[in-house]
């Protein structure tokens, strides 16, 4: 019961967070309410639930794609061409990339996962990059190239649009990483979830007991990368827009790194991951454009003025002082053996 | 005529470069399981070494300076791979997936680092004036910093073909590349030789980012991870651990983007190099020239 | 003091505890042999006392602690190893194969091919290339290239053809009058040949140690730990 309690109590708090008129100083910059605060929480909110996609897939079942920004893109790219471009309505626009969102990697998934370890990684960081060519290209002038292109606020749901209703976009993406987590963990719990780890300790054995990995993988694989198209919808309406930012490789690092500072294949690591590597992300700019870093030598204010600096270094550091991730400090590390093998 | 011409021999100097990254790549994985992430990281400090040299070299003719500029980026370059490796990647040995984070970590420290310092816009490279003329062949006219490249990376494989044969160290690293356990169980301590690798990935890996600034004319933070991704690319239809594999693979990946770019669209050609990837591994999924990985 | 000496080795490997306690001793000059049936961990002894697992336990060689030394340290102490699958470097030539196992000075070069002369014929050959004979021969001479004060060998005689294992017998026991070695080995005539003393194990324990001579000759005993007549 104990383990329901604390979850469920932070949700309710979450929940709650767009009537709570409180400031907390230097670590946002207005009070809990308002719409920049929601916003910034909102999009830690939604990477958090990318972030557990991914896990389900490299924690979980120990596949390392190098290519899971890809569907998120997808997400993002079709839904928001779908209503600006094709000018078709919501709900037809979020089911069609919905639907994208189990083809596509019903049929990636079938050619990469022939393959396993490094070229298996490869595979799929080649399919990302393809999708990135693709939306820089703009073919047609639909993915808007370098620029990317700002949703056509008309089709979306009036709920949605517009700063005062920045609160429904914030319940939106709790609910993303709360439904996110719950399908997840069910999923993870299931006999197919634990056939999954059973193939990241060894898959060997799993041939052995007469099941065929491939089908397991390419069930975790489609499941997980549906539920990051999902994600990619959310980010969508979140932020109005597209841009090619999601698609380059730096960004599926990016989920990675998410993930291991959390703790790969444990229970909070992978949202804890997403969450704090967000906010570092999108308040270390602003802690760079500061008065303190403004007064510091050079040789330090430079460096802190690129996130991805800091962030590579935390990662570095975690992965050499707490391996586990922040999920599992202070515990014994426990790192999946076969992902020495998947390698 | 003149076009083929011209698309193929640019396609050579580019599958130099290619080549120059992914034989790093290919030894550093053959031999240590690692996957470096961080190998775009030396292409850039190679580059960016190279460039900064040069604008504080006054007062010499073009030539010599880019010369030397290059000289210096190529040391700092090696350098730098060899303090990686000794300080991040071998306190870590036999932790395969942390030293692949440690190097993913490590490359968007470094990439980040130069954009920070040096913003992300090009910086301009003075190249000696011969290399931006052309040469006649066959009636296409080509530039001449494409006989740079070729010649360069001829020069390297040939060099690393002799480093691997002839030496003890080649030996060693030939060895392990099949089994390295077997290696440590005749009284040889591979560590030296993973350092040794690392240092020739990261000399090969600078150079290409000296050649990359004379083909490109520029430097900037991102080229060394884009570049990075094909020479995986290279890597993987090649075959781990072969060098020869590489050199073919990097030249038919090259010959494919270019011709593709050109007689396509532009960004074909990496849809195809995609392609071409997926129909490898579909086929052979362990490469052209299969090693024993 | 033997020059080998192991106590309560434990090796656990992949959620098994594959070595329960294993303890014996190698005296200098001597050959024992460490028998058992298929999987009780004869080959896994071996690695664990090369670093080649990770293990718990005390081994002194020479009176030097080694327990968890790196294997390559231990390596250069003097120990030649002949692994169960001969582990020869397909690509590399045969003479490479050889050079690469030379440690100090030029190796024993003359001797190895006096022993086994097919090496110096087929020297530019790529090892993978080889029938199993010949790189079993290979890879022992690979571990009699430099002069080592024990030899570790597993298995010389698995999967040859009668007459090759005749050949490899008579090199084997040639080796074994000049060193120390510790030898596993299914082929009991051969043991009979070589070995002054045995150690048989069964799933992870040490369950008899004694004089090769005295255990062979008993029949019933020999079936009933080894499971062969």
């Amino acid at each position: 019961m104990k383990r329901i309690l604390v979850p469920v109590a932070l949700v309710a708090v979450l929940a709650a967070l767009p009537k709570l008129a409180i400031d907390i100083p230097y670590l946002f910059k207005s009070s809990l309410d308002s719409p920049g605060t929601l916003q910034l929480i909102a999009l830690m909110l939604t990477f958090a639930g990318l972030a557990f996609t991914y896990d389900l897939l490299f924690g979980y079942t120990g596949l390392l794609s190098f290519g899971h920004a890809l569907y998120f893109a997808v997400g993002v790219y079709v839904a928001g061409i779908a209503m600006t471009r094709w000018h078709w309505s919501f709900w037809p626009s979020v089911l069609f990339t919905a639907a994208l969102g189990i083809i596509l990697p019903l049929v990636f998934g079938a050619v990469s996962l022939r393959v396993g370890g490094i070229a298996f990684a490869m595979v799929t960081l080649a399919f990302a990059q393809a999708g990135s060519v693709l939306a820089f290209k703009n073919p047609y002038r639909w993915t808007g190239g370098e620029d990317g292109f700002g949703v056509d606020y008309t089709k979306l749901p009036a709920g949605l649009v517009g700063i005062l209703n920045t609160k429904n976009l914030y319940w939106l993406a709790l609910a993303y990483a709360v439904g996110v987590f719950l399908v997840g963990r069910w999923a993870i719990n299931s006999s197919p979830g634990r056939v999954w780890q059973a193939i990241r300790e060894n898959e060997l054995r799993v041939e052995v007991l007469g099941l065929r990995p491939f089908d397991f993988k390419l069930m975790a694989f489609v499941l997980a990368s549906f539920l990051a198209t999902v994600g990619g919808i959310v980010y969508l309406v979140l932020i109005s827009g597209a841009n090619p930012d999601v698609t380059v490789p730096s960004f599926t690092l990016a989920l990675l790194v998410m993930v291991v500072i959390g703790g790969a294949g444990s229970r909070w690591g992978a949202l804890v991951g997403g969450l704090v590597y967000t906010y570092l992300d999108q308040r270390l700019g602003d802690v760079a454009d500061s008065h303190t870093v403004s007064t510091l030598p050079s040789v330090l204010r430079t460096p802190l003025q690129e996130p991805l600096f800091i962030l590579g270094l935390v990662f570095i550091l975690v992965v050499y002082f707490a391996p586990g991730g922040l999920a599992r400090l202070g515990r014994i590390r426990r790192r999946p053996a076969a992902l020495e093998e998947a390698l | 005529m003149s076009t083929i011409v011209l698309l193929a021999i640019t396609g050579f100097g580019l599958g130099a470069m290619y080549f120059l990254i992914a034989s790093g790549l290919s030894l550093i994985y053959g031999l240590m399981g690692v996957l470096n992430f961080a190998h775009g990281a030396f292409l850039t400090v190679g580059a960016y070494a190279t460039w900064y040299t040069e604008t504080k070299l006054g007062g010499i003719a073009v030539a010599p300076r880019f010369l030397l500029a290059a000289l210096v980026g190529l040391a700092i370059g090696t350098a730098f791979a060899a303090l990686v490796e000794v300080v991040l990647i071998r306190p870590l040995y036999g932790r395969h997936i942390e030293q692949v984070l440690v190097t993913v970590g490590l490359g968007l420290c470094v990439s980040a680092l130069a954009t920070a310092i040096w913003t992300s816009d090009p910086k301009f490279v003075s190249l000696p004036r011969w290399t931006s003329q052309t040469t006649g062949v066959l009636g296409a006219s080509i530039p001449n910093d494409r006989w740079l490249e070729i010649i360069t990376a001829g020069v390297v494989l040939t060099a690393l073909e002799l480093f691997l044969r002839r030496t003890r160290y080649g030996l060693i690293v030939r060895a392990g590349v099949e089994n390295r356990a077997m290696v440590t169980a005749l009284g040889i301590d591979v560590r030296r030789a993973f350092t040794l690798v690392f240092a020739i990935g990261g000399l090969a890996a600078a150079l290409a980012g000296v050649l990359a600034a004379l083909y490109f004319g520029t430097v900037d933070p991102q080229r060394g991870t884009s570049l990075l991704i094909f020479a995986f690319i290279v890597v993987v239809i090649g075959g781990l651990g072969s060098i020869g594999g590489t050199a073919v693979a990097a030249v038919v990946v090259a010959l494919v983007q270019q011709f593709a770019n050109y007689y396509a669209s532009s960004g074909m050609g990496d849809l195809s190099v995609v392609l071409l990837l997926a129909v490898v591994l579909l086929v052979r999924p362990r490469g052209l020239t299969a090693a024993a990985a | 003091m033997a020059l080998l000496e192991v106590r309560d080795l434990h090796v656990r490997l992949g959620g098994s505890h594959v070595l329960q306690g294993v303890g014996f001793d190698v005296a200098e000059g001597g050959v024992t042999a460490l028998l058992g049936r298929n999987g009780v961990g004869k080959t896994t002894t071996l690695r664990a006392l090369l670093g080649l697992v990770p293990a718990d336990g005390r081994v002194t060689f020479g009176g030097d602690d080694i327990t968890n030394e790196p294997t390559h340290r231990i390596v250069q102490r003097g120990v030649g190893y002949v692994p169960e699958d001969r582990d020869v470097f397909s690509r590399l030539t045969v003479t490479e194969n050889l050079q690469l196992a030379r440690r100090n000075g030029d190796g024993r070069f003359p001797y190895v091919y006096e022993l086994f002369p097919e090496l110096r014929e087929r020297g530019g050959q790529p090892a993978g290339t080889l029938s199993g004979g010949q790189q079993q021969m290979l890879a022992i001479a690979r571990a009699l290239l430099n002069e080592n004060r024990i030899l570790l060998v597993d298995e010389p005689t698995k999967g040859l053809a009668p007459m090759l294992v005749a050949q490899v017998a008579h090199a084997l026991e040639r080796v074994c009058d000049e060193s120390t070695v510790l030898l596993v080995e299914q082929n009991l005539t051969v043991v009979r040949h070589v070995a002054d003393h045995v150690v048989v194990l069964d799933t992870g324990r040490v369950v008899h140690s004694g004089p090769a001579r005295e255990l062979l000759d008993d029949r019933e005993r020999v079936h009933a730990l080894l499971g062969v007549a």
